[in-house]
């Protein structure tokens, strides 16, 4: 929690120029190549070569209104919900706290294809494609959001704050009001920003759970560029979409920049004492395993089931070529795993890499930091069939003739996680006493020493955090690399929206059976990578 | 760490630049780019491509382009540069748009008089060869409709009927394939200005509208087996029923949907030499096997469509089961491309605004 004064500190230990510029070589590299180029590409051949007469803002007004109500009122209704949780969290230690952080972080991470189905069984069918269903969908997937990164801040919150507030008269709700809002206002901006952007751009939960009457920007986008062919459209509309996106997150990145304090004290979660705490702990903790778990458990035994009975078959009879002679689903459990974890793997490797370098270089250069910072987060604000239009029209030719190489999609899923690794180290680094640098300054290290015997060291756990955090965004990801061309093995994700696409009762029990293995790698992987406890616990 | 990203770089490039290597005298390997139900592997559809690599040397790479209207936005957009050598599953909705694209190049395989004459008259400058063709069409539930003692529709008019009143789900015509095809069927079947009453009618019948065929099929129609769906209608496929026997579980050897035939709307898919490809020869040997007896063999089982080819013997469940409409519904493909966008907006506004 980096306040004004350690900012001052800080820069007389800064590390020199050159080493801010050649860690900043890479990620800045990453990102013209493999975004801006691609993007910049689509919009000018096809604002070049647009010939129709139409305009291609003609029927929007209703989509882009649409797209912004229900994106602000997805991230108030998230806030409000994930509050709670993210206190008890942060507050208590106790049994299964960390399967119930890595409950909140896991949807946020599974493909919308897969939980999207197992919500739209759950819900009441007067639901089924209304803007209702839609908001709670993103308050179920974005928690993560708030317990992460409001979260981290009532955590540094120290006790003893609170607790004069009572001694000197004021209500809980008094005391909460007049100490711990001011205090979680820049983290609560934060969150409404990030949920905000994933609200706006909602792609799979619109069009399963919102149907064809509540379309989004970024599912208008999609539409013209695939199905209507309308591509130079498609790009104008991602222009607008991208320019209301940076709108919003320049007016809040302000709003939490002007509220940022730093905080001492005792702060570390204890045990619920007196039978209201307890009280309290356990009901957030059943709330949070029923609304978490219900559609997981729907998930789960939708591949026992075999029309209305109960079976195995889905499972004992996953990646048999053949299911009656001749004809086959052309399923391979093993294959795919294997494909999903060697893109995860190649997403997580590139991903904390260019984040880590990112992250140091915004931590050590405030201005030009915030520029990189925000270049990382555009391909979040872009849509996906944007930038993957970009990369086909623009590596098209050699030596960049990459069209359908393996290694896009990895590339791809990197370029959605960089932001959450940048994020996570980003935290750390800010977290680092500037008196422990100015120690090893005054015992005559170099700026170069001090940042490999000081930050690098505190590094590893984060490094780790992020990239599980990025190997399971990797696994789920269906929607932005769907548009790029692929070949050989066909990931997880792939698979079961393939077999969803099919009739007949095995197919679908596989559908989910192979989603059940998806959930468990990704719990398995979020958990033992420990990013549930790291990821976005940023102040700015 | 930068040496890690150099390795990594140059890794990457080493991998990409490895498969483009050809030695001369061995034919070159290609590139079969296709719609993402096309299986890239472990079927006996893969199994045939791997006869023909072996009886011909030539290697076929399988790239997924999309769904069939991604892989066709870009072949649009990389007409002259393809992706690949062959493509395999432009349908006749947009036929009109590769054409008027340029995509590919004129190849009239020898062998194309075994396949119908009503399909290759659909591209008479021989851009593309017919491979495949199915009905969409409405599916009922046979079980819901015996247990509420009422007849399944037998038209299209009858969907109107207050009998048939909130039993029909639809897929988007402007997201969705099977929704396109059907939005077709009642246009040509209302005619040009006939057809926004019609859905309107529809509408007030409570027609219900859902984004694709996965969630019209799977979570909405009560005839999937063990499905919680409602409705006992739905716009799928003629092959859905073989589909629900052969992918039944435990097996079962009736049907337990059915095909309402008079509202079919027909869809053929096409084949064709991407104009740019480096490779032609090896290309057109492969649309040769594309609509050789023995790969149209397969496709019934595994892309649950008819062979174009007229001399294929039909799988025991697609003759008993599935339904090719006698009189399907079609509409010129040039009428389509000239269409389309504006119907789709018309539909739009009339059903779902």
């Amino acid at each position: 929690m980096a306040g004004r004064v350690d900012d001052h500190r800080g820069a007389l230990n800064r590390p020199p120029r050159w080493f801010i510029g050649a860690v900043a070589a890479a990620p800045v590299l990453f990102i013209t190549t493999l975004y801006a180029w691609p993007v910049a590409t689509l919009l000018w051949t096809t604002m070049r070569h647009s010939t129709k007469g139409r305009s291609p803002f003609r029927d929007t007004g209703g989509i882009v209104w649409f797209t912004l109500w229900q994106a602000v009122i997805s991230t108030v209704l998230t806030l409000v919900a994930g509050m709670i949780p993210a206190y008890v969290l942060a507050r208590y230690s106790f049994r299964g706290r960390r399967l119930m952080l890595a409950a909140t972080t896991v949807p946020f991470v599974l493909p919308t294809v897969v939980v999207g189905a197992a919500f739209l069984a759950l819900l009441p069918n007067s639901w089924h494609g209304t803007a209702k269903a839609m908001i709670v969908a993103h308050v179920f997937f974005n928690i993560a959001v708030v317990v992460r990164l409001v979260g981290s801040m009532i955590a540094v919150i120290p006790h003893d704050l609170v607790g004069a507030a009572r001694t000197l008269g004021a209500s809980p709700a008094r005391a909460a009001r007049l100490i711990m809002m001011p205090l979680l206002r820049p983290a609560l901006w934060s969150a409404a920003a990030v949920i905000f952007l994933f609200s706006f751009t909602s792609f799979g939960v619109a069009k399963l759970l919102g149907g064809p009457t509540h379309p989004t920007l970024e599912v208008e986008i999609a539409r013209r560029a695939t199905q209507l062919g309308d591509v130079s459209g498609a790009a104008a509309l991602s222009a607008l979409q991208l320019g209301l996106l940076a709108v919003v997150i320049v007016w809040t990145s302000r709003r939490q920049r002007r509220s940022a304090i730093e905080l001492k004290g005792a702060t570390a979660p204890h045990r619920p004492r007196g039978s209201r705490q307890r009280v309290l702990v356990g009901s957030v903790g059943a709330v949070v395993g029923v609304c978490v778990g219900a559609p997981l458990v729907a998930l789960v035994s939708r591949s026992f089931k075999n029309g209305s009975t109960w079976s195995m078959s889905a499972w004992s009879r996953l990646g048999h070529a053949e299911t009656r002679p001749g004809a086959g689903l052309g399923v391979d459990p093993l294959a795919a795993m294997g494909a999903s974890l060697r893109f995860a793997v190649v997403a997580a490797v590139i991903a904390t890499t260019i984040g880590v370098l990112a992250a140091t270089a915004i931590n050590g250069s405030p201005r030009l930091g915030k520029l990189l910072d925000a270049g990382l987060m555009l391909p979040l604000g872009t849509s996906a069939v944007t930038i993957g239009l970009g990369m086909l029209i623009t590596f098209d030719t050699p030596p960049v003739d990459w069209r359908a190489r393996w290694w896009l999609v990895p590339l791809g899923h990197a370029l959605v996680a960089v932001p959450f690794v940048v994020r996570a180290v980003l935290a750390v680094l800010r977290a680092i006493p500037s008196d422990l640098r100015a120690a090893a300054s005054t015992l005559g290290a170099t700026p170069i020493q001090i940042w490999w015997q000081v930050d690098a060291r505190a590094l590893r756990r984060p490094l780790l955090a992020g990239a599980g955090f990025s190997a399971a965004i990797s696994l789920g990801e269906f929607g932005a690399t769907t548009i790029l061309s692929r070949s050989g093995s066909e990931t997880l994700p792939i698979v079961i929206g393939r077999l969803l696409g099919r009739a007949g009762a095995l197919p679908r029990a596989q559908a989910f059976a192979m989603a059940t293995i998806l959930l468990v790698l990704t719990t398995v992987i979020v958990m033992a990578s420990g990013s549930h406890e790291y990821l976005g616990s940023d102040d700015a | 760490m930068k040496n890690l990203i150099a390795i990594l770089v140059l890794a990457a490039v080493a991998v990409g630049c490895g498969s483009d290597s050809t030695t001369s005298g061995k034919p070159a390997p290609i590139t079969l780019v296709a719609y993402d139900s096309f299986p890239p592997e472990k079927t006996t559809l893969n199994d045939a491509l791997d006869e023909f690599t072996k009886s011909t040397g030539i290697a076929v790479k399988i790239v997924i382009a999309g769904d069939a209207g991604t892989m066709v936005t870009k072949a649009t957009l990389t007409a002259g540069n393809p992706e690949g050598d062959v493509m395999w599953g432009v349908d006749n909705t947009l036929l009109s748009a590769v054409i008027d694209g340029k995509v590919f190049d004129r190849y009239e395989p020898n062998d194309s008089s075994a396949i119908g004459t009503n399909l290759t008259a659909l591209v008479p400058g021989h851009q593309l060869t017919p491979v495949d063709f199915g009905d969409v069409c409405i599916n009922y539930d046979i079980a819901w409709f015996k247990s509420h003692n009422l007849p399944p529709p037998s038209s299209l008019d009858d969907l109107v009927d207050p009998k048939y009143k909130d039993m029909l789900v639809v897929e988007n015509p402007s997201t969705s394939s099977p929704g396109l095809a059907f939005l077709m069927a009642t246009i040509a079947h209302s005619g040009k200005s006939g057809w926004k009453d019609y859905w309107k009618s529809l509408r007030s019948n409570g027609v219900k509208v859902v984004d694709g065929w996965t969630t019209a099929y799977e979570d909405e129609f009560s005839g999937a087996a063990g499905s919680a769906g409602l409705r006992p209608l739905v716009v799928s496929y003629g092959s859905s029923p073989p589909a629900e026997v052969i992918f039944a579980d435990p097996p079962r050897t009736d049907a337990p949907t059915g095909v309402v035939e008079s509202t079919c709307f027909r869809q053929v898919e096409f084949t064709g030499v991407l104009r740019g490809t480096r490779h032609k020869t090896e290309a057109r040997k492969l649309v040769d096997f594309l609509i050789s007896a023995r790969f149209q063999n397969e496709l019934p089982l595994n892309l649950f469509v008819y062979p174009a080819r007229t001399d294929t013997t039909l799988p025991a469940e697609f003759t008993k089961f599935a339904v090719v409409a006698a009189n399907p519904f079609t509409i010129d493909p040039a009428d389509i491309a000239a269409n389309r966008q504006q119907w789709q907006d018309e539909w739009t506004t009339i059903v779902v605004r």
